[in-house]
């Protein structure tokens, strides 16, 4: 397998099978000491839909993620090589999914592999805060009849912020 | 030619997904590009909004004194939210 194939961005309709992909960065990867995964899940909102994500799925609650396609395998890439450069990683996966999507779906996998697990929890971390605020994906919340686009969050903006003035091994 | 991209709420306020236009010579940046566009009128001025409405040029966001030779993909959209 290539480098570029090593660091790999994806976007996707398809759901992803995060054994399949832990397995799959190993791979890659070749020795790794630790691999960090973290997976993205639609939220079930509905009002008062407790904890019964079925019956606001059946209510017509759903997500519709729409990107840019070419700047956000761009984006990604970027954002990747940011993580690089500050931290020893042996291999990345980043799949984004698009499209509509209902409550518990998966919507976004990212997997950092590193020798100790320091660089590859920070790595998955810097990765997911960026790509909260840097790349362009825009989600509409739909309830039955009734849609909106979600808001961005000024906390994102912190929470990114925030690898500004760190030092890349802290 | 520029070639001009809306994405999400912008591209459903104005109703348009893409165009591509020749800029006038007075048109030398992404300001006057906005700026420009909102002669049009409602609802094209929500594009001179630098809180609401972020550009790309080229596939990536700039600032708005980003100057434009008028061959750019420029791209109008609102805040990421994704993840």
């Amino acid at each position: 397998m290539s480098a570029q194939e090593i660091f790999d961005v994806r976007v996707q309709t398809a759901d992803f099978d995060v054994a399949h992909e832990y397995q799959g960065i190993i791979a890659d990867a070749g020795n790794p000491g630790a691999v960090v995964m973290f997976s993205g899940l639609v939220r079930d909102v509905a009002p008062g839909s407790g904890t019964d994500g079925q019956a606001s799925a059946a209510a017509g609650q759903s997500l519709t993620l729409e990107h840019y396609p070419g700047m956000t395998e761009k984006a990604l890439r970027a954002i990747v090589e940011q993580a690089r450069a500050r931290w020893p990683l042996q291999a990345v996966r980043v799949v984004h999914r698009v499209g509509k999507l209902l409550p518990h779906d998966q919507i976004v996998l990212v997997l950092t592999a590193s020798a100790h697990r320091e660089a590859a929890f920070a790595a998955a971390e810097f990765i997911m805060d960026y790509l909260k605020t840097s790349a362009p994906f825009w989600k509409k919340q739909r309830f039955g009849e009734q849609s909106e686009w979600v808001a961005s969050r000024q906390s994102d903006y912190q929470r990114a912020a925030r690898w500004e003035n760190k030092p890349a091994d802290e | 030619m520029l070639n001009l991209q809306y994405f999400a709420s912008v591209r459903e306020q104005l109703g348009r997904e893409s165009e591509q236009l020749d800029l006038p010579a007075d048109v030398t940046t992404v300001a006057d590009l906005a700026a420009w566009l909102a002669e049009r009128g409602a609802p094209w001025a929500l594009l001179t909004d630098a809180q609401q409405v972020l550009v790309a040029v080229d596939q990536e966001v700039v600032d708005r004194e980003r100057t434009l030779t008028g061959q750019e993909e420029v791209a109008f959209f609102p805040p990421m939210t994704g993840g």
